[in-house]
């Protein structure tokens, strides 16, 4: 039997400020970044397309917290409550995105076809879609988006937070009653936040499985986030004894299943596409068979999956820190790729043309989301204190 | 059915020292003194599962994962080539116009292979490993055993155990806070 688990852990050692260095960090890298892609190539396609990468890759990271707080708290999980708090800061970032949402909304010309009269005017696709594609709608379908968001986004972190204060086990059922509309909620704007913003690119292609890939690829990298935020935070002092090993490989077997759930969307969408054979679905693949954009797929292929499916199999890994370390950090550069490739082959059809601009927006916008990060961790706790099921995952064990 | 299925114990008179436990906690700090005298062929019995025995009992790492490893990838690549050979060379056949070799429509089965043999060689895996189907075993003779199932914890250490020796074992299963120790005969209840 395990030793009786500490029902309290120390507030001073497990203090949020220990990420608080992301905020100086981050906020530095945010403004290098950003000032870097407008001087490179402020205003250009090149500039709108290079940010709308960066933005779905955190936008898709702090989703994935918001999945992950949103079903924890639906499924009632005890073991994972010591990583919590985490995923909240990450997830209570999600207002930012709003705010980094500008330059997309000014750029939706370079961006998007459908926004194009006279493109829609001679095109029968297009015409027909644009009840929905049109941009008043996209618009107000945004605002909506990122009220959701920061809403629930918001609500779940300020009432966990509220919870270290006062220690009400009501606050635990309320949430619990909230989370299934959340979940609902989450899924209907996440997918259509996806075909608003990245399937829409080629506004004449459709793939009912786009949603749920981006969704796919959104909690291999939170899951993939939560490993390094840890792995940092342990470095920092905190939640050690508290985050152990045990969490860990916990968080590593999700990380398995939801590399194998990547590879059977990514898959099933492809398959379905190849197999019915319309030209207006194919070529989306036609287009990423091109040049080196049949590499870059053929890299995701390896690299998103099989790669990180036999490195993950052994349990010795998944309890091993560094070996975590490793393969978060290869499942994060994939997942960029993922998203890479999923966009830009509409800016250079020609062949990746990964350049400086891509890297300035992507540590623009990275920086921006590590010093929210950073800003809301130090405000609080990094574990929620009192939790009524705090003891259970101090002392949670695989069997 | 006596005799059916039966065991593959060593000969001898007896099978083995059966203690019996009051508690699971009892049982799980008996397991800790028995592993830590050595004893190798020896099992833990308890109603319901005790957190942690196999760490007390010095248990390794089960084998089964291998097993399914490799029946898994040999599903896996077995059943990719069985529909390479069938649908491109000793049937090919055009279906809606897709080349006769491909991988792409083969991928669901190949999978499925995978799945397959996976979990059938995990399920007679564990049978084998655990000697399973045994419909008859020595400590059914013990009427006390069948607490087994209700309120009943006990230890069994046989009696081809190296280290075994019937008075010394029984001294040390009673220095584990036993209630109760007794010898269990080789074919005892096998008559019944």
């Amino acid at each position: 039997m395990s030793q009786a688990a500490t029902a309290t852990i120390d507030p001073a050692q497990n203090s949020g400020r220990a990420l608080g260095r992301l905020t100086t960090v981050g906020a530095v890298l945010g403004l290098v970044g950003i000032g870097a892609a407008v001087a490179f190539s402020g205003g250009t396609k090149q500039f709108y397309f290079s940010w709308l990468v960066a933005y779905l890759y955190f936008l898709s990271i702090a989703l994935g917290a918001l999945f992950f707080v949103l079903v924890h708290t639906v499924t009632r999980a005890a073991w994972g409550v010591t990583l919590r708090r985490i995923l909240e800061n990450v997830m209570a970032t999600l207002p930012v995105f709003a705010l980094l949402f500008v330059p997309i909304w000014l750029g939706r010309h370079e961006l998007y076809p459908w926004t194009h009269p006279e493109e829609v005017a001679h095109n029968v696709l297009l015409k027909g879609k644009a009840p929905f594609l049109n941009e008043g709608f996209w618009f107000i379908r945004a605002v909506f988006y990122f009220t959701a968001w920061s809403a629930l986004a918001t609500y779940f972190s300020t009432q966990s937070q509220k919870q270290d204060e006062t220690g009400d086990e009501r606050i635990s059922a309320r949430l619990r009653g909230a989370a299934p509309i959340g979940i609902v909620l989450f899924a209907l704007t996440s997918t259509f936040a996806t075909i608003d913003w990245m399937m829409s690119l080629e506004a004449e292609w459709y793939s009912t499985m786009i949603g749920v890939y981006f969704f796919s690829g959104a909690v291999v990298a939170i899951l993939s986030f939560t490993i390094l935020l840890v792995q940092f935070a342990h470095s920092q002092g905190a939640l050690r004894g508290v985050v152990t090993v045990e969490h860990m490989h916990d968080v590593a077997k999700l990380l398995f299943g939801f590399t194998v759930f990547w590879a059977y969307i990514a898959f099933s969408q492809y398959f379905l596409i190849w197999y019915a054979n319309i030209p207006e679905e194919t070529i989306y693949y036609m287009k990423r068979q091109v040049g080196s954009w049949q590499s870059a797929g053929m890299l995701l292929a390896a690299g998103h999956f099989l790669i990180p499916f036999f490195f993950l199999m052994p349990r010795a890994v998944k309890r091993h820190s560094a070996l975590l370390v490793l393969i978060a950090i290869w499942q994060l550069l994939m997942h960029f790729l993922d998203l890479h490739w999923c966009v830009m082959p509409n800016l250079h059809p020609e062949g990746v043309r990964f350049g400086a601009t891509d890297l300035a927006a992507f540590v623009g916008v990275g920086g921006v989301f590590l010093a929210a990060i950073g800003w809301v961790s130090s405000r609080r706790a990094l574990v929620p204190l009192r939790d009524p099921r705090l003891p259970e995952s101090l002392s949670f064990e695989n069997v | 059915m006596p005799g059916f299925l039966p065991p593959f114990f060593p000969e001898g008179e007896h099978y083995g020292l059966l203690a019996e436990y009051d508690s699971p906690g009892a049982l799980f700090h008996a397991c800790e003194k028995v592993r830590d005298a050595g004893y190798k062929r020896w099992d833990a019995h308890s109603p319901f599962p005790v957190h942690g025995i196999e760490g007390a009992m010095g248990l390794g790492r089960s084998r089964l994962p291998y097993v399914t490893l490799v029946f898994g990838l040999s599903g896996a690549i077995g059943g990719m080539i069985l529909q390479l050979w069938a649908n491109g060379i000793a049937y090919p056949m055009v279906i809606s116009g897709k080349p006769f070799f491909n991988w792409q429509p083969y991928v669901p089965i190949t999978f499925e292979c995978g799945i397959l043999l996976a979990a059938l060689s995990t399920v007679f895996g564990m049978f084998a490993f655990n000697k399973l189907p045994m419909l008859f075993h020595p400590l059914f003779g013990v009427d006390r055993f069948a607490k087994v199932t209700d309120d009943g914890f006990f230890i069994s250490v046989e009696a081809w155990d190296p280290k075994f020796d019937a008075a010394a074992t029984e001294r040390l299963l009673a220095s584990t806070g036993a209630t109760r120790v007794e010898l269990v005969k080789r074919r005892e209840g096998s008559a019944s």
